[in-house]
């Protein structure tokens, strides 16, 4: 290591702490105005520190209902975007896990058509056929419901590419003993394969959990009634600058609501995030 | 090219295999399905519907071949909207990875605390980007934003509601922002893979701190800096519907309109079908072009180790 002049460590340490004021401002902001009261927050500019309304404010939103989203509470809103979250991640992980084992573990007719199959969905985001899938969920009847939010956005090929990839390391031999030990294939999947996939999961449940809690243009669609909404698409409804009795303090504690969890996962799951967005992107 | 690459890595699959000959037809088939009946349907009926016409009332559709495609490009709202998504794709790439390149190049200096650096910088990459868009949209409205009140004490006459060009910056910094940590993670991590002794080899030649950073640092982290780039491009086009939709909606003016927010509006919005499915078919094209781009990509990577 070359050694530094204090100066630069210094001026290293300052930059550091100016990015994360930047990063954490507008979150640390919104925290402050979900503890204060509507008159405070209408008269800017608003005071650096919380103020006192943090409990009153928080079961307000929480357990009363909010009037410009039909009196729906942000419990069942964070209990829809849960749902979806989970369900898109599990999913997720499932489906593509047994589709990546049989291209890779078995050999049958149109394999590599099927696998193309699932690689081109890369170049189809549904940003590009919106009004085509909205139709196909309205002619399904899952408008409205959680499969409608969950199962479209299920099959990827990434998660799929990944799991591929990480069993193309796999040693032949491996499967080799276990066949000579009379392992069948849901054996060898259960007790050799799923073990060794273990990092993988915990790394890609992690993306897939943040992916799911933040989508937007899909539950956007899928949704219309207040109660089915995510907390997000909820959020949105909820903000109006055109007429002035937006509740901004109870949009600030759903805000909160709305970016703490995913937040936790990160951080407490900082190790496998890290590993699995620089390994799941390359 | 792309199908080499992946022919190759194929042949390196595991020769050992079950014999099991309905079992594999069963594990891909509910991927398959969902694929077939979300994916490739939908987009069927997209590029169909680019093909066709409807009469003002509904009742007749007519097949027009192209006729769509020439009437989008030769629009001027159309036209616009490009012009908007090139000037925000780029503006967000650029300072996402100015400020995520330059606080990366800090934690590496920063021998002391980088982790707890590290997890103060990646909170954002949990928040939605609709959020995001809200945060700074309320920071910076003009009635009750804090960060605004400050702007026009200081003399600026900060409006994104009304200025087309302050709701633009306003939609960079909120998209900006919420990607920074992402690149900070893959800088960070590309930084790390620079081998030390060629610095240092450097150093002892008397090259200064600045000019190793541009002679040896920054060239090699060229393959990082473009794969971020189109990580970037695609963010920007495509994830970041929800800050236009959730903070100005294409306004004002349609000076925000980018080309997601277009095809959902006409689509969704005005019932101009055949149009939307036309900018739906272009927009599937531009992510066709940048996925092979980044596997053309990833395949040198993978030539020149």
């Amino acid at each position: 290591m070359i050694g530094q002049s204090p100066l630069r460590t210094f001026t290293a340490h300052a930059v550091l702490i100016l990015g994360i004021l930047i990063v954490a401002f507008p979150i640390y902001y919104t925290f402050v105005a979900s503890t204060h009261t509507l008159q405070t927050i209408l008269r800017p500019p608003l005071p650096l520190l919380p103020g006192g309304q943090l409990w009153n404010n928080y079961s307000e939103a929480l357990f009363g209902g909010i009037g410009r989203i039909g009196g729906v509470s942000v419990g069942q809103l964070l209990l829809n975007t849960t749902i979806m979250a989970l369900g898109v991640a599990v999913g997720k992980i499932f489906i593509s896990i047994l589709s990546a084992y049989a291209i890779v573990f078995f050999r049958f007719p149109l394999r590599m058509t099927f696998f193309w199959l699932i690689f081109i969905t890369l170049m189809l985001p549904v940003e590009v056929r919106i009004l085509p899938t909205y139709k196909v969920m309205v002619d399904l009847g899952m408008i409205d419901t959680y499969a409608g939010l969950i199962i479209p956005l299920i099959a990827s090929a990434t998660a799929t590419l990944l799991f591929r990839q990480f069993f193309m390391t796999i040693p032949g031999e491996l499967v080799e003993a276990a066949r000579v030990d009379g392992a069948g294939p849901w054996r060898f999947f259960f007790d050799i394969l799923l073990p060794l996939s273990r990092t993988n999961i915990a790394a890609l449940f992690v993306i897939l959990f943040i992916y799911g809690w933040t989508q937007y243009l899909w539950p956007l669609l899928v949704t219309n009634s207040n109660d089915m909404n995510t907390i997000v698409i909820a959020l949105r409804k909820m903000v109006s600058f055109a007429d002035a009795d937006t509740e901004w303090h109870l949009v600030m504690v759903t805000a909160m609501l709305a970016i703490v969890p995913p937040i936790l996962v990160v951080v407490l799951m900082q190790r496998w995030f890290v590993r699995g967005l620089v390994e799941s992107e390359k | 090219m792309g199908d080499t690459w992946i022919a190759r890595k194929i042949s390196l699959s595991p020769r050992v295999v079950f014999p099991n000959k309905i079992l594999p037809f069963l594990l891909v088939a509910p991927q398959l399905a969902i694929t077939l009946v979300f994916f490739y349907w939908p987009a069927g009926q997209a590029l169909y519907q680019s093909m066709l016409r409807q009469d003002p009332f509904g009742l007749r559709t007519k097949f027009v071949w192209f006729a769509n495609f020439r009437k989008v490009l030769a629009d001027p709202a159309y036209l616009n909207s490009i012009k908007v998504t090139v000037v925000f794709s780029l503006a967000t790439a650029i300072v996402a990875m100015c400020v995520a390149l330059l606080l990366a190049v800090m934690a590496e200096k920063a021998v002391r605390g980088k982790g707890l650096y590290r997890t103060l910088l990646i909170w954002p990459y949990a928040v939605a980007p609709a959020i995001a868009g809200m945060l700074w949209l309320f920071l910076f409205n003009p009635s009750i934003g804090s960060l605004a009140y400050l702007l026009r004490s200081l003399g600026i006459a900060w409006d994104p509601l009304l200025n087309g060009t302050h709701a633009m910056i306003l939609l960079v910094s909120a998209a900006a922002w919420k990607q920074i940590s992402y690149n900070f993670l893959f800088f960070v991590a590309g930084l790390q893979a620079v081998p030390k002794t060629l610095i240092e080899a450097a150093a002892m030649d008397g090259a200064g701190e600045t000019k190793r950073f541009w002679t040896i640092v920054f060239p090699l982290l060229a393959p990082t800096t473009f794969f971020l780039l189109v990580v970037n491009t695609v963010y920007a086009l495509f994830d970041t519907f929800g800050i236009v939709h959730a903070v100005t909606g294409g306004g004002p003016g349609k000076t925000t309109e980018t080309l997601v927010y277009k095809v959902y509006n006409d689509g969704f919005v005005n019932l101009i079908l055949g149009d939307s499915a036309a900018q739906s078919v272009i927009l599937m094209a531009i992510v066709i072009a940048l996925t092979a781009i980044q596997f053309r990509y990833v395949e040198r990577k993978v030539h020149y180790g």
